[in-house]
């Protein structure tokens, strides 16, 4: 059965159509990335989910539950762990864990327990009764997620876990979701504007882009859908425009472009295509100073699929 | 249940961060005594001011204990303003906890403070000579008359605060309403002295209804029937005034 569910979930704010039909299933024990730049849609779909917010259109069930028919149960059923911590920084660790317990009709000697358990889990037992105010970024962090984990979830929203933190407590952050998948048999949607960790942290991942998904698969599946390998050829003395000529005659070699010193081509296979390749630059009296394959990235599938780089579509969509 | 559970906690959470503020403490403690002793030597020498009461300080310590009430109802807003910046409102959101609890909780701390701050007005009266004639019922009624005109003004102070958003608009309103209900009351001088157009308008002030009826308690300790429905006014307009504020409140979720 599918953990999570949208289905044609419309949204608009005003002018702007946040969300414009974005539908996909999280299979249940798998960490799924929503992966987008800043504007795409990405917190929409979390806080329709979440029940924050209703859709204009469409539907969404998280556990089987209906978000907007029965969101009393949907709350049950799953965690969040908003974009901007909410936590309550004049109260201790533990203060606000206990407090989100009873929220959840959690009490006594069982709440005291999941408490401690999640202190240890989140690595704050050493600073569960002092004020929040004086945590780091990552420690705070840490307790948000903490907060989300209170009730046994089924399913954990995690709204840019990352953002804001610095490249350490990133890491620590991607060792903890991991962990969390596991240890707590969790189903975790999380959103993620860094390509590099949807790549690190997702089973499966869906781009998001204006509103709307734009494909969805593994990590891998969608690097594989841009068919081949980055070759980049350093030339020795240049002629990279004729190094052009001679590549572009082979079969499967696509994109081929100079730059510089450089000349690179995208073929199906880099261990395949390089010796030839090779052979038919010497042949044509062009000498070669270094060769280079790469796997194409989360940055390439972005440019591929939406014709935009990444990083201009991020800058403009937090302007 | 849930909604009375709920607040509980929330007031607890609320009051326990209040109590890590020293300064805080410490003018919630000052400030109605400031009152009390500035308005008291002020008008101490005006004896039209007190109507049949024995001293100023007699007339003034229930108009006292009811106007921090009220100023304090007014500000209540702002705690609602920082608990919406700090996202701990859309965090309670995804849960199933109570929305109007949320809410309401707000209100309650405010009673809550009034409560306390008008205990400690009336100790202060006591050593300055104050006689309260309506006995322990007479203190009960000025204690619920403080709570209540707090909590009437903070489910307002709540609503804006929920609309607004923005603490700038919410000093001005605040601002707007105190001083000119303050003297359309009889906090200061009895309702006699009022001009005959104030005194019509202060009918119509739940600041006037929790004054006399703390009056009431105070000077003659009778007029329980005029007592008991001041009270009742006040309860209801506690009822009307939150019930307001859960409404706005559903503007502020559906602007998520």
């Amino acid at each position: 059965m599918d953990t999570i569910v949208a289905d044609e979930l419309r949204k608009r704010y005003g002018e702007i159509q946040a969300l414009d039909g974005v539908s996909f299933a999280v299979h249940e024990g798998e960490v799924f990335a929503l992966l987008g730049p800043n504007g795409a849609g990405k917190s929409t779909t979390v806080r329709v989910l979440t029940t924050l917010t209703k859709p204009d259109s469409g539907s969404a069930t998280v556990a089987g539950h209906d978000v907007v028919r029965h969101p009393n149960r949907a709350r049950l059923a799953l965690g969040y762990v908003p974009q901007e911590s909410g936590v309550d920084r004049e109260a201790t660790g533990r203060e606000n864990l206990m407090l989100q317990g009873r929220i959840y009709g959690m009490r006594g000697p069982e709440l005291k327990r999941r408490v401690d358990e999640l202190l240890q889990l989140v690595g704050l037992a050493d600073a569960a009764d002092r004020i929040v105010r004086g945590y780091s970024g990552g420690m705070k962090r840490r307790l948000d997620v903490g907060l989300g984990l209170v009730h046994r979830p089924t399913a954990l929203f995690l709204d840019e876990p990352t953002t804001g933190l610095d490249p350490e407590a990133r890491v620590a952050m991607w060792e903890e979701v991991q962990r969390l998948a596991a240890q707590e048999s969790l189903t975790i949607l999380l959103t993620t504007h860094y390509l590099e960790e949807a790549d690190q942290l997702a089973d499966r991942l869906a781009i998001v882009s204006r509103g709307r998904i734009i494909v969805e698969g593994t990590p891998e599946e969608l690097k594989r859908g841009l068919q081949g390998e980055l070759v980049t050829v350093e030339l020795q003395n240049g002629r990279a425009a004729d190094a052009v000529a001679v590549v572009e005659r082979f079969e499967g070699a696509r994109e081929t472009a100079a730059d510089g010193q450089h000349m690179r081509t995208r073929v199906p296979s880099g261990a395949q295509a390089i010796p030839t390749l090779l052979s038919a630059l010497e042949g044509a009296g062009i000498a070669v100073a270094s060769v280079a394959t790469s796997r194409p990235s989360l940055d390439d599938v972005y440019l591929h699929y939406t014709g935009r780089d990444f990083s201009a579509d991020d800058a403009e969509g937090q302007a | 249940m849930r909604a009375a559970r709920d607040t509980l906690w929330m007031v607890i959470r609320q009051l326990r961060n209040l109590m890590r503020e020293p300064i805080w403490i410490a003018l919630l403690l000052i400030q109605p005594m400031v009152w009390l002793l500035l308005y008291g030597q002020l008008f101490s020498r005006v004896p039209s001011l007190r109507g049949g009461a024995r001293t100023y300080v007699q007339f003034l310590t229930p108009g006292i204990v009811v106007m921090n009430a009220f100023f304090g109802g007014t500000w209540s807003g702002m705690a609602m303003i920082t608990d919406l910046d700090r996202n701990v409102v859309s965090r309670f959101l995804a849960t199933p906890a109570s929305r109007f609890a949320i809410v309401f909780s707000q209100v309650v701390r405010g009673g809550v403070i009034a409560l306390i701050q008008a205990l400690i007005i009336l100790v202060v009266g006591l050593a300055l000579g104050v006689r309260v004639h309506g006995g322990a019922l007479g203190w009960l009624v000025v204690l619920a008359a403080a709570a209540l005109v707090c909590m009437a003004f903070a489910g307002i102070s709540t609503a804006i605060a929920l609309l607004v958003r923005k603490e700038a608009t919410m000093i001005a309103a605040a601002n707007f309403v105190a001083l000119p209900l303050m003297f359309l009351s009889s906090i200061l001088i009895t309702g006699r002295q009022m001009p005959a157009w104030m005194q019509s308008a202060a009918r119509f002030n739940p600041v006037d209804w929790g004054v006399r009826a703390a009056r009431y308690a105070v000077l003659t300790g009778g007029n329980w029937d005029r007592v008991g429905l001041y009270l009742a006014l006040l309860l209801g307009l506690v009822a009307v005034t939150s019930g307001f504020a859960t409404w706005t409140f559903r503007s502020y979720q559906r602007s998520l």
